[in-house]
C-alpha cells in the first residue's frame, strides 16, 4: 500500500497546498468569469438590434426562472414538476396588486416575491415528506391545483385570456423621476440587474458550506445526516429559496412584459425550467442562462427555417427542435456548460 | 465498575420487525475511554442494535442514555452533533466527490458548531488534511471517492468519522474487503483514536477483536449472550456453541 502511495505521490502534485490556495484561485477565476458574463451582457445592449434586443432582455429574465429552479433540481438534486406555480405566484402576486389595488410597481415586485416565498414554504413542508417520483407527482398535483385556480378566479386573473397591465401602471417613480418599464432600454437594464443580483447570490451560495450541505444531500442523503446536517431543514430552505427566486422572475415578467395569464402557470412552464437547466447544465451557475438562451434561440431559428423552405406545409417547429435536442443530449450528456466543465474547465462552478 | 455515569446506556431496548424481534430488551453499558467489540453470528442483532443508537432507525420500545442524557427521541443528526459518529457497515462515502470534499462535509459539520474556530476555508483544509493523513489518503486527496480501491473507500469512510472528532465513534464491520497489511496499519489506527474516543466496534475478524477490545460483548439472536474480557469469552462454552451451532434437535 505504502509503495503504490509513494508512486502515485511522485507523479502527482502534493494536494496538501493546493487544497487551501486552489480554491483561492478557482473563486479568482470563477468571480472573473461571472463578472465578463455581466459585462457582455451589458455591452450587448448598445449594439443588438431591436428585435433581438427584447429577446435578451426576456431570456434573462426566464434565465433567473431557470436559476431559481437549478438551485433545487441542479444542487439539491430534487426533481420538481410544479415549478410554474412559483413563476406564477409572482407573476400573479406582482401582477394583481399593481392592476387591482393599485401598488407601486417596488411593492407589488416585493408582494411577488413574498408569495412566491410563502407558497413554496408550504409546499415544501408538504412535499418534501415524499422523496424521487413521488415529490414529481406531488409537486406537479399542487402546480395543477394553482393552475386551475388561476382560471376558477376568471373575474380577477382574466383566466387563460390574462389581463394585459396598462403601461401608466408599470413605471417606477423615484428621486423625482420616472422609470417607464415599458421602455426598451429600461426594461433591458431591469432584467440585467434582476439577473446580475441573482447570478451573484447564486455564485456565493452554491460556494457557501449551505451549498456544499445541498451537493452533499444530493450525493447520498443518508450520509449526510450521519455526519449531523438536518438534510430536512437544508432541503425546505432549498425550496423556499428556489421558489422566491422564481417567483422574483415572475413578477418582473408581468411588471417587464405587462402580460399576466394563466399559461404561465401550466405544466409547460413547469417543463421547460428543466429542459433548460438540462441543456445548459444542471449544477453550473452559469448553465441556466446558456440553457434558456439556446432554447429561445433553437425554436426561433427553427421557425424561420421551416418558413423559409418549407412555406405553406404547416410543419411545427418541433420537429427540428426535437433533432436538435438529442443531438445535444449525444454530444452534451451533462448539458453544454455541464460537459465543458467535466472535460475541460473542471473548475468551473 | 465504578459508580460514574456510563458514557452510553440503554435499558430494555428492544426493536421489532414484523415478529422478528431483532434486538430484545438489552441492557447495555459502555464506559468512557473503553473499546468495547461486538461480536455475534449473522443475524444477531449487531447492526440492528448500534443503529438504534445512532439513531438510523426508531426503537420499538426502551430508552438510550448517552452522556448521562435521554437521546431516545432525538433525530439522528442531533445524536451525531452530541458526539455519535457511525461507520456504515455497507461503505457509503460520496461516490461523486473527492476524497478531500468527503472529509471536508465532516469537518464542516464539526467547525460550524465551534464559533471560535469559524469555517474559514483555512481551517476546514489544513483539519481536512489532517484526517486524511491519518488514515493514508493524503495523496489521494483529489482522487474522486468512487474511482478508489475498496479498501480506501473504507479508510475514507472512517476518516469521516474521525474528522467529527466524536465521543463515541461506532465502527461496523471497518475491516470487511482490508487487506491484511491494511488490517495491521487499521489496528494502530483505532488504538490512536482511541486516545480521544470510545470506540464501539463490530468486528467479525478475530485477531482484530482480540487485539483491540478491552471488553467484549457477544450477541445472539437479539439478547447479549455473554460480556466480559476477552479470555473470559474465549473461553465461554455458550459463546462457543452459538458460533458454532447447537447439535441438531
Amino acid at each position: 500500500m505504502t509503495g503504490e502511495a509513494g508512486a502515485v505521490a511522485a507523479t502527482r502534485k502534493p494536494r496538501h497546498r493546493r487544497a487551501a490556495a486552489g480554491s483561492r484561485m478557482t473563486a479568482g477565476r470563477a468571480v472573473a468569469l461571472h463578472a465578463g458574463v455581466i459585462a457582455l451582457l451589458f455591452v450587448l445592449q448598445f449594439v443588438l438590434p431591436a428585435y433581438h434586443h427584447g429577446v435578451l432582455a426576456r431570456v434573462m429574465v426566464l434565465a433567473v426562472f431557470a436559476m431559481g429552479y437549478n438551485l433545487l433540481f441542479g444542487y439539491a438534486g430534487l426533481l420538481s414538476l410544479g415549478h410554474a406555480m412559483f413563476f406564477a405566484a409572482g407573476l400573479y402576486g406582482a401582477g394583481l396588486s399593481v392592476y387591482h389595488l393599485g401598488w407601486s410597481v417596488p411593492a407589488a415586485f416585493a408582494g411577488g416575491i413574498l408569495a412566491g416565498l410563502v407558497l413554496s414554504t408550504l409546499i415544501g413542508l408538504l412535499a418534501l415528506r415524499t422523496t424521487g417520483v413521488a415529490f414529481m407527482i406531488v409537486t406537479m398535483m399542487f402546480a395543477q391545483v394553482f393552475y386551475l385556480t388561476t382560471l376558477y378566479f376568471n373575474v380577477w386573473t382574466g383566466g387563460d385570456q390574462g389581463i394585459v397591465v396598462p403601461q401608466p401602471l408599470r413605471s417606477v417613480t423615484a428621486f423625482g423621476g420616472t422609470l417607464d418599464l415599458t421602455d426598451p432600454a429600461t426594461r433591458y437594464f431591469a432584467a440585467l440587474g434582476l439577473f446580475t443580483l441573482v447570478l451573484a447570490a447564486m455564485l456565493a451560495l452554491v460556494r457557501s458550506p449551505h451549498g456544499r450541505v445541498l451537493v452533499a444531500i444530493r450525493e447520498n442523503e443518508q450520509r449526510t445526516t450521519m455526519l449531523g446536517y438536518d438534510t430536512f431543514a437544508n432541503k425546505l430552505a432549498a425550496v423556499a429559496v428556489s421558489g422566491a427566486v422564481c417567483a422574483a422572475a415572475g413578477a418582473a415578467y408581468a411588471l417587464l412584459f405587462g402580460y399576466v395569464g394563466s399559461s404561465f402557470a401550466s405544466v409547460q412552464y413547469s417543463i421547460l425550467p428543466l429542459l433548460w437547466v438540462l441543456l445548459g447544465g444542471a449544477a453550473t451557475t452559469l448553465g441556466p442562462l446558456v440553457g434558456t438562451l439556446f432554447m429561445y434561440y433553437l425554436i426561433d431559428i427553427s421557425n424561420d427555417l421551416l418558413a423559409a423552405w418549407a412555406p405553406g406545409w404547416n410543419f411545427s417547429s418541433l420537429g427540428i427542435v426535437g433533432i436538435a435536442l438529442i443531438l445535444l443530449i449525444l454530444f452534451f450528456p451533462k448539458g453544454l456548460l455541464g460537459t465543458v466543465r467535466e472535460r475541460w474547465l473542471t473548475w468551473l462552478p | 465498575m465504578a459508580a460514574v455515569t456510563p458514557l452510553l446506556e440503554t435499558s430494555v431496548l428492544s426493536r421489532s420487525f414484523g415478529g422478528l424481534r431483532a434486538v430484545d430488551a438489552v441492557n447495555f453499558s459502555l464506559e468512557s475511554g473503553e473499546i468495547r467489540a461486538i461480536i455475534g453470528p449473522n443475524g444477531a442483532g449487531k447492526t440492528t442494535f448500534v443503529s438504534l443508537v445512532c439513531g438510523r432507525i426508531p426503537p420499538t420500545s426502551g430508552a438510550i442514555r448517552f452522556a448521562g442524557e435521554d437521546i431516545t427521541m432525538l433525530p439522528a443528526h442531533r445524536r451525531v452533533r452530541r458526539g455519535i459518529a457511525y461507520t456504515f457497515q455497507i461503505t457509503s462515502v460520496y461516490a461523486n466527490l473527492t476524497a478531500f470534499d468527503n472529509v471536508a462535509l465532516a469537518v464542516q459539520r464539526r467547525l460550524l458548531d465551534e464559533p471560535q474556530e469559524k469555517a474559514s476555508r483555512p481551517a476546514l483544509a489544513a483539519a481536512t488534511m489532517d484526517a486524511l493523513e491519518r488514515l493514508g489518503l493524503a495523496e489521494r486527496a483529489d482522487t474522486i471517492a468512487g474511482t478508489l480501491s475498496y479498501g480506501h473507500q473504507r479508510l475514507l469512510e472512517v476518516a469521516m468519522g474521525l474528522a467529527l472528532k466524536p465521543r463515541l465513534l461506532i465502527l461496523d464491520e471497518p475491516t470487511q474487503g482490508l487487506s491484511d497489511g491494511e488490517i495491521d496499519n487499521f489496528i494502530g489506527l483505532v488504538r490512536d483514536m482511541a486516545r480521544d474516543s470510545t470506540v464501539l466496534l463490530i468486528e467479525h475478524n478475530m485477531p482484530v477483536v482480540m487485539a483491540l477490545a478491552g471488553r467484549i460483548t457477544v450477541f445472539d439472536a437479539g439478547r447479549i449472550l455473554a460480556e466480559g474480557a476477552p479470555e473470559v469469552i474465549r473461553a465461554d462454552p455458550a459463546v462457543q456453541q452459538a458460533y458454532l451451532g447447537t447439535a441438531a434437535t
